[in-house]
Parts: structure tokens; sequence; C-alpha cells
């Protein structure tokens, strides 16, 4: 067993770019490239911006039924998706808590699923064990890239007509550079794009053929994380885990009128009646009134002092201009508009609940 | 006017009994873009090890460290607004404070630009 950091097929790619690399769950990733987080993140909001996501995990189920079966671990209407669609969605555990969230795509003859990169490791064998017979596979061979922005479409499309055919949510196979890829319209910028799944031997000529483009530019995790903050979209480890539920995290838009209803899914008992009476607390975005950014697991406090809950992301938007954050409060003080306090480094710094997004989403429905 | 270097990456010029301080081009390349700076209030005191400010920028907060003991007399507040100048000139307009040292034998402790350059490499 070694601990190194494993590497993607576009490692290589993001060394000759001056990415600067650090670990991220276990991978040799790129935080920035030398434009830096702040331009990089414009880049993806003003232009189109390549991200190198091929950390997470890439996963087939093939068999008979598999969008029902996803039913028992997923609180998600899969069984009705349609072919050449996306869904996102989450694994629930038996309490109600996130196990994990991902997308799922109905690719015809198969369902392509991706996972977070550092839980591969749990949702896998999770599938595995549950889906009965279903074959799941994790692919290991192929890059997946996100190419995001108002821009995205012309990059991609200049290479690959039927890219510019797809809406939000919808995924198909097409050759780019001579080479079939899986092309699905979505991300997690907030931004019309594309998650571009790509042969590995392939994936670094393919991504010049896009970073070739004027309005494409290479960025990092760096602006990932604030670009999706901005959008308000949770990361997983920091907005939602095994102990929030979905309802907690404000992600009930993700879940259909038929499985709120009906259930039938791990933890439906809790989900299902804070569907109904509400739940204790909820995930907001808060918007610091001053310039100190607020971070993870800083204090929020009522205007009288009570605790309501902790910051779980926190940094600075660049688009915003200012710094952004998401939490947890608790439910009577949810409201937007409603006043709270940050406490950063012992300071009561004052905060406002607002509503997410913090930028409006730009996506081609 | 001699300038010295701490091992937190923080310059010093001394003129007099009053010195300049701020951090490196080094420090600012590695901290990344910088978005806030929290700073004390001129007239107070601090020890060398404590911490006299935050630097943010869009990843992460870090803090300064005093490279000795002294008293803020002046606060660069042009920060405030635009933090953003620690990337610039960070070894020239944006200096964070002028302080007043307790023990000049203290610069002692400090290096020189020789001895910082060996240190980062």
């Amino acid at each position: 067993m070694t601990d190194a950091p494993k590497r993607t097929p576009l490692y290589d790619l993001h060394v000759e770019l001056g990415g600067k690399m650090v670990d991220f769950a276990g991978w040799e990733m790129p935080v920035q490239y030398p434009m830096g987080i702040m331009g990089e993140h414009k880049q993806c909001r003003e232009k189109a911006a390549l991200f190198d996501v091929s950390h997470m995990g890439q996963v087939i189920l093939r068999g008979e039924n598999v969008g029902e079966k996803l039913e028992t671990l997923c609180p998600q209407a899969y069984a009705g998706l349609k072919e050449g669609k996306a869904r996102y969605g989450f694994f629930t555990n038996e309490d109600g808590g996130i196990m994990d969230d991902l997308i799922v795509s109905n690719a015809g003859d198969h369902y392509f699923v991706v996972v977070n990169a550092a839980l591969r490791h749990q949702d896998i064998p999770h599938m595995q064990a549950n889906l009965d017979g279903v074959e799941v596979t994790e692919i290991f061979d192929r890059a997946l890239v996100a190419v995001q922005g108002p821009k995205a479409e012309d990059v991609v499309g200049e290479l690959c007509p039927a890219a510019r055919e797809l809406k939000f949510m919808e995924t198909t196979l097409a050759e780019i550079g001579g080479v079939e890829c899986r092309i699905s319209r979505l991300g997690y910028t907030g931004e019309d794009g594309y998650e571009i799944s790509i042969p590995e031997a392939d994936a670094i000529r393919v991504s010049k053929l896009f970073l070739a483009h004027d309005d494409c530019e290479p960025a990092g995790l760096g602006a990932r994380d604030s670009l999706r903050l901005e959008a308000g979209l949770c990361l997983y480890g920091n907005d939602i885990d095994q102990s929030t539920s979905p309802i907690e995290a404000s992600l009930s838009w993700a879940i259909q009128k038929r499985r709120k209803e009906e259930g039938g899914f791990p933890g439906a008992a809790r989900i299902q009646k804070e569907l109904t009476e509400g739940a204790a607390k909820k995930l907001v975005g808060i918007k610091p009134e001053g310039r100190a950014p607020a971070r993870q697991g800083v204090e929020i406090q009522s205007e009288n002092g009570d605790t309501l809950g902790a910051i779980t992301s926190g940094s600075f938007g660049p688009t915003v201009g200012g710094p952004v954050a998401m939490g947890y409060v608790a439910a009577d003080h949810s409201a937007a508009g409603t006043k709270v306090n940050l406490i950063i480094r012992g300071k009561a710094q004052p905060a406002e609940i607002v509503a997410l997004p913090f930028v409006t989403q730009n996506y081609k429905r | 006017m001699a300038t010295y270097y701490s091992e937190e990456h923080e310059w010093i010029t001394v003129e007099g009994d009053v010195a300049t301080l701020g951090i490196t081009q080094h420090a600012a390349d590695q901290l990344g873009e910088v978005v806030f700076v929290e700073q004390r209030e001129a007239g107070e005191e601090f020890e060398k090890g404590g911490e006299i400010g935050v630097i943010e920028s869009v990843k992460a907060a870090s803090e300064i460290y005093a490279p000795l003991d002294g008293e803020v007399v002046e606060v660069n507040e042009t920060l405030a607004d635009n933090p953003g100048a620690l990337n610039e000139s960070p070894e020239g307009d944006a200096w964070i404070y002028k302080i007043k040292l307790s023990d000049a034998s203290q610069l002692d402790d400090l290096m020189d630009l020789d001895g910082y350059k060996a240190l980062i490499g």
C-alpha cells in the first residue's frame, strides 16, 4: 500500500499548464493555474473554463430494470428516467442522512453514474451489494473533463455539433477529435456547460482541442469551489453528510413527487416526516455584511446571542465581489432577510440569511 | 535603512526608532489573491510570536505573527478597501504597520536578504 496521491490522465497537461498541484481526496489535482482562482472563476462566468474532474468515480450499471433498482437506494424517480436524460440524486442511509450525491444518466443499454472522488470506495460496494442482478463496473480508463461557461457551447460545439443539440441534463455519445466521448450537458458551476467522458489515451489531446479555443482556459479546484458556492450547490463533506437529511439540506427539489408520496427508499420515515412537518434546521445562504470571509466551522448566532448553527462552506465570491457562505441554522431563523451574527475570530460580524443561489444559474433548458 | 526578514515571511525596515512591517513577495505569492486583511489598531502593543492580524485569500486565512515586541503606531488603512495591493506591492505600498520597537536588539534574531533568500530557496 502506498499513500502517494493518484494522478488523472490529465496530470501531464496540468504540469505543462503550470497547475499548482495539491492532494485532494487522494488525487494530485490542480488547485489553480497561473491565471489564479479569481481569474479562472471569472473566466468560467464570462467565457469558458476547462476543469479536470477525472478524480470522480465513473460507473456503468447494466442489467434489467436498473432505474427501478436504484430507487431502493435513492429517493429519486430513476425508474422513469428517459434514455438520454441525466438526473441529480443521492444515496440515503437508513437514518435519512445523505451517503453521497451523484448524477445518474440513462444511456440506453446501460446507466452511467458519477459519484464523488472521496466516496468511490463506499459507493461502488454499496451498489454491488444492493442492486440485485445489476453488473456494477467502475471505469478506470476514461478521463472526465468539464467545460463550463456561457461560451462552452461554442467551445464544444465547434468540435462536436451534436453537443449544441443537447439541453440541460441531457447526455449522448458523439465523436470529438475522432474519438467517441460521452457528452452530458450539466456541471457544478451554475453555468451552462458539459461534462465529457474521454478515453484516457485521448484525454490530453481532446482537452487541448478545447483549450485551443480563444474563449477557453484551464481552471482548478479553487475556482470550482467558489463557482459552486456562488451557485448555491452543496459540497459533500462540507454541506451534506451522513447526518444531514435532504430536507435539512434544502434538497427537497431533487426528490420527485412520486417518491415523496410513495417512499420506499432508505430513511424514508424521517425524510417524509420532515417533508410534512419541516426539519429542525435548514441549509441557507449567508451573506456577511463586511469583507471578512466566514469559513467552515464559524458559529452562527441570533442577534440575541443564541447559537443557531455553523457555516459549512464559506469563501470569497469573485462574481459577487464579497464573502459568501452557506450554513445550517435553526428553522425558525432560516427565512431570507433574517439578521444573524457570525463569530469570526471571537468577534461578532453581522450577516443576513439570503436566498440561494448568490449568482443566477445559467442553464440551457 | 536596513531591511530584516523573519521566518514567517515578513520584512521590517528600520528608520530611527520606527519600523515598517509587511509580508514578502514570496509570502504573497504563496497566499494567492488576497481578499481581506484584518489589522490591529494604532496603540496596540504586541509580543514577539503573537498574532497581529489575518490575511485572507480566496482559499484560506493566514495569521500574521509579530517578529518582535512592539507597538502599532500606524495602520495602512488603504488595505481595507484594496486588499489586492498585497499581491501587487507587498514590499512597497502595501506595507501593513508602522511599529515602535520595544527592544531593537531583537532585530539581531532576524535574517538579512541573503539569509531570507536561502530560506525560501
